[in-house]
């Protein structure tokens, strides 16, 4: 079996007084499809967020195909064209239009010329449905189509990993499935991904593994087979009944 | 010699037209280099002054962005917290005095006028860029844009725009308090007034046209600058695209 594509060892993040990371030791293999579970708190999203280091970790190790990120040498620019990542509250660039979206980065980091970074924008658009409303803003379109457009904007720079905070939280429900189906497609092409969710179904259906965060540790990490009819751990099972109970 | 107050006026604007309209041209001149030229300086102190600190930035690093956020501070302080008449005597005066510097009123007013608008502009571009919600500074940093890149692409497009209407309130200002360059013998609409009153001792027969004067050219320029907004704004529709091989119109679609 290949080496993961990223690992992640005894990260330890704290806001002052505050252990937000514990001492998380994880991986993803190549296609892997981990949801990440976990109450509201426990820390999910600042595990992300030091991924692509959009935070600092306080201490403990991040490596993407073996080679620390956090090395002087690593260029962080590169790394983090190939680690995407998908908001909850979507993001987009106001001042520009869809297709610009997802141009900017491909010419600004991967150094693409402008015909061939539209080309790519417009094939992924097409994908994600929005290939229409390439001339509309952010402002004029649904949070839906926000949040496409996101996720095209993400995969326009080819990354080898997306990682997902909530995508769907800050959607009307009738605009959760637009979102979750793109995402289904994405994971059956093999793209490796880490998804922060409390949409259980996406979680039992669509990934291979499942994490559950608990205060700072990840408390589980196993099939989605064995957490949800087998799970370990007494909070994880209290979790779980929380979570399918109010779904 | 005229006298009611009518015939004054028709007077003035007989004899004094050239000179009104060269006066508020200098007038017109300096506030718009001094409102571009401040707000260059006002930008570029904005966008130095936000540009973050890391914890894990070195220690000369981190001292040397304090060292020169303290000057811009001090600079913004004392510009804003000090009368431009009395600006513009220290630094004319001040110049020729310490320097032995022979400035022409008018490039001293230039520097005057760009200096202290500099200072105002600064806080307003600051509060334009920190206005721009975070998010899209850290969606731009997720696909590996840089600062500065995130900056001039995504950020900057957007503060500018917010703070247009008070760039223009910067010009509008700059126009009326350019009068106060008089002081150091510059040429605008205020100095060639009181010579033209001062000839015949009619202050309120030539001054009533000057307020009238500046009047026009605030309105003006308000009104202008209220067209270049809503045509930055955009249009309200866009148009939704047939496919993708065939960019064409087929529905116009909106929202907000
Ligand atoms: N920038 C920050 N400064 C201080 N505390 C933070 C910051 N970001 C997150 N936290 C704290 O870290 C904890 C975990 O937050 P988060 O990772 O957002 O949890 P989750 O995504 O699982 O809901 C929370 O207690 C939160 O208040
Ligand atoms: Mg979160």
């Amino acid at each position: 079996m290949s080496n993961p594509v990223l690992t992640v060892s005894h990260l330890k993040k704290t806001f002052g007084e505050n252990i937000v990371l514990k001492d998380i030791d994880f991986f993803a293999n190549e296609k892997d499809v981990v949801s990440i579970i976990g109450a509201s708190g426990s820390g999910k999203s600042t595990l992300l967020r030091c991924i692509n280091q959009l935070e600092k970790p306080t201490s403990g190790d991040i490596l993407f195909h073996d080679k620390n990120i956090q090395d002087s040498g690593f260029s962080l620019s590169n790394y983090r064209a190939k680690v995407g990542m998908v908001f909850q509250s979507f993001n987009l660039f106001n001042n520009l239009s869809v297709l610009q979206n997802c141009v900017v980065g491909q010419m600004k980091v991967l150094g693409r010329d402008r015909k061939e970074a539209e080309q790519r924008a417009m094939d992924i658009l097409s994908k994600v449905g929005m290939d229409q409303y390439i001339s509309a803003k952010p402002r004029q379109i649904s949070g839906g189509q926000k949040q496409r457009v996101a996720i095209a904007r993400a995969l326009a720079m080819d990354p080898e990993i997306l990682l997902f905070d909530e995508p769907t939280s800050a959607l009307d429900p009738e605009m959760v499935g637009e979102v979750l189906n793109v995402m289904t497609s994405l994971a059956k092409t093999g793209l490796t991904m880490l998804v922060v969710t409390h949409e259980m179904d996406f979680a039992r259906d669509v990934s291979n593994r499942i994490i559950f965060m608990d205060a700072g540790v990840i408390l589980e990490d196993s099939t989605p087979e064995e957490i949800f009819n087998h799970p370990k751990n007494e909070r994880t099972r209290m979790f779980l009944n929380r979570s399918i109970r109010n779904t | 010699m005229p006298t009611s107050f009518f015939e004054w006026v028709a007077f003035f604007v007989n004899k004094y037209g050239l000179f009104f309209i060269q006066g508020a041209g200098t007038t017109i001149f300096i506030a718009s280099i001094g409102t571009i030229a401040g707000f260059a300086i006002g930008l570029a102190v904005a966008v130095v002054r936000t540009i973050p600190v890391e914890e894990n930035d070195s220690l000369a690093r981190k001292l040397f962005y304090k060292f020169v956020r303290f000057i811009f501070v001090a600079y913004i302080e004392i510009f804003r917290g000090t009368p431009m008449i009395v600006q513009a005597m220290v630094i004319y005066y001040g110049s020729a005095e310490l320097w032995g510097l022979d400035m022409s009123p008018m490039v001293a007013a230039l520097f005057i006028v760009s200096i202290n608008t500099g200072a105002y502009m600064a806080e307003i571009a600051r509060g334009g860029i920190i206005s721009i919600d975070k998010g899209q500074y850290e969606a731009a940093q997720s696909i590996g844009m840089t600062h500065s890149q995130t900056m001039v692409n995504i950020i900057l497009p957007q503060a500018i725009r917010n703070i247009l209407p008070s760039i223009g309130n910067e010009f509008v200002v700059n126009i009326k308090d350019t009068s106060v360059l008089n002081v150091i013998s510059v040429t605008e609409l205020f100095f060639m007034s009181k010579s033209a009153a001062g000839t015949y001792m009619r202050y309120f027969e030539v001054f009533f046209i000057t307020c009238l004067i500046y009047f026009v050219l605030t309105f003006s320029v308000t009104r202008l600058l209220l067209f270049v907004e809503r045509k930055l704004e955009g249009p309200d529709s866009f148009v939704i695209h047939g496919s993708q091989t065939v960019p064409q119109a087929v529905i116009k679609g909106g929202r907000e």
